[in-house]
């Protein structure tokens, strides 16, 4: 630390001082130190300095401890809180889908972009590490979309997102959805702007899956059981599953759904116009 | 593997406020319900390191222990993970420490 104003930074100051020499003489000198001298010290040694003189290099020899206090995701959830404004600046309500691969989030979206078209206006911005496969399916639905590749990357950050926003172009008064990349880990720490996350969990995948992965559970809002229509088929049990997902999260909201069958979408819809409504009402407050 | 994103932000932190200084020591605090491994931070750092300022610098690693709040009967609870319960009873507990990502500090020559 800098001994003369007490800040942590790496500087020079310019200070005038008088000393006693046992040379029996008094003068002034210009000094430039990167630290001040706590340390008394004599000069044995009869001398003069003729000249102001400078040090202009700090002592290499003293180690010295910075204090940061700085928070790692910081950056992000910085980047994340101007994607928030962005949406709040466009009307926009944003989600950011969380899962597994397999969950079947692209056919969820599928079903919803073609079922309640205008009405919600939904765009896609998609996380993948390799292809366009899955923005290939959702443009067939007639929505705007675009794939971010996140190459080894396995999660969005707020960073790619806020590029992939000016790129995609939403239009006002939308809603967009962040299919973030297959991963229940990594996704759940990196905030990307988004009103809500959700987290989508097939049924085909073990009704321990939140115990397993909390962090992605205890991040959500709301959970939503897909791939329903497949019960009679598996031995998965709703209530337990349903019971672990509230054991990390009492508070999270949970939906069952088949996007193939069409059971429990209208819940689905319902809950993403209350989503849209409390959005609205945040941006008049 | 989150943590060599991390990482990657820890290395950028500390060059910048080095101000080209050499850093010999970088200290981090990590909860223990942060969802980062030490072991996977520490296998990142060497590598994020290379040819920057931290460059052969030790990393020193602080576990922050998890504590909670019951909101049912108030009362503080240690949380080794979010599936601690409260002796009332009650699952709904609120994390009051143990989830934080810091740098704390730095040792600079």
């Amino acid at each position: 630390m800098c001994a003369i104003c007490g800040c942590s930074g790496n500087h020079v100051h310019d200070h005038q001082h008088q000393h006693e020499h046992d040379g029996d003489h008094v003068h002034d000198h210009v000094d430039e130190h990167g630290h001040g001298h706590e340390h008394p010290h004599t000069h044995e040694h009869p001398h003069t300095h003729a000249q102001p003189h400078i040090h202009a290099r700090p002592h290499a020899s003293h180690a010295r401890t910075v204090n940061l206090e700085a928070d790692i995701l910081a950056k992000n959830n910085a980047l994340a809180e101007r994607n928030r404004g962005w949406f709040a600046g466009r009307g926009m309500l944003a989600l950011n889908l969380v899962s597994s691969p397999g969950s079947g989030k692209t056919t969820l979206l599928e079903r919803t972009i073609r079922e309640t078209g205008s009405e919600l206006n939904i765009s896609v911005l998609g996380g993948d590490q390799e292809t366009q496969n899955d923005a290939m399916r959702i443009a067939a639905t007639g929505c705007k979309v675009l794939q971010i590749n996140t190459g080894t990357g396995c999660h969005l950050d707020a960073e790619m997102v806020g590029r992939g926003l000016r790129a995609l172009d939403p239009p006002q008064d939308s809603v967009l959805m962040i299919e973030n990349v297959g991963n229940l880990v990594c996704p759940a720490l990196f905030d990307l702007g988004e009103r809500a996350k959700v987290a989508m969990l097939s049924v085909t995948e073990g009704e321990d899956k939140p115990v397993k992965y909390p962090h992605m559970f205890r991040a959500s809002s709301l959970m939503l059981l897909t791939k329903t229509d497949l019960l009679p088929h598996l031995e998965f049990d709703v209530e337990r599953c349903i019971a672990y997902a509230r054991q990390v999260n009492p508070h999270i909201e949970v939906l069952q759904l088949s996007a193939k069958s069409g059971a429990g979408m209208d819940r689905w819809y319902h809950w993403l116009r209350q989503q849209r409504a409390a959005q609205r009402q945040d941006a008049m407050a | 593997m989150h943590e060599l994103a991390l990482t990657q932000s820890i290395v950028e932190v500390c060059a910048e406020r080095a101000d080209g200084a050499k850093v010999r020591r970088v200290t981090l605090e990590i909860g223990q319900l942060a969802a980062v491994m030490p072991e996977a931070l520490r296998f990142c750092f060497d590598v994020c390191a290379d040819g920057t300022a931290l460059e052969g610098a030790r990393l020193e690693i602080i576990d922050v222990g998890g504590r909670g709040q019951c909101r049912a009967c108030a009362a503080q609870i240690e949380m080794k993970d979010y599936l601690a319960c409260c002796s009332c009873g009650s699952f709904d507990i609120e994390c009051i420490a143990g989830e934080g990502l810091r740098v704390k500090e730095m040792e600079v020559v």
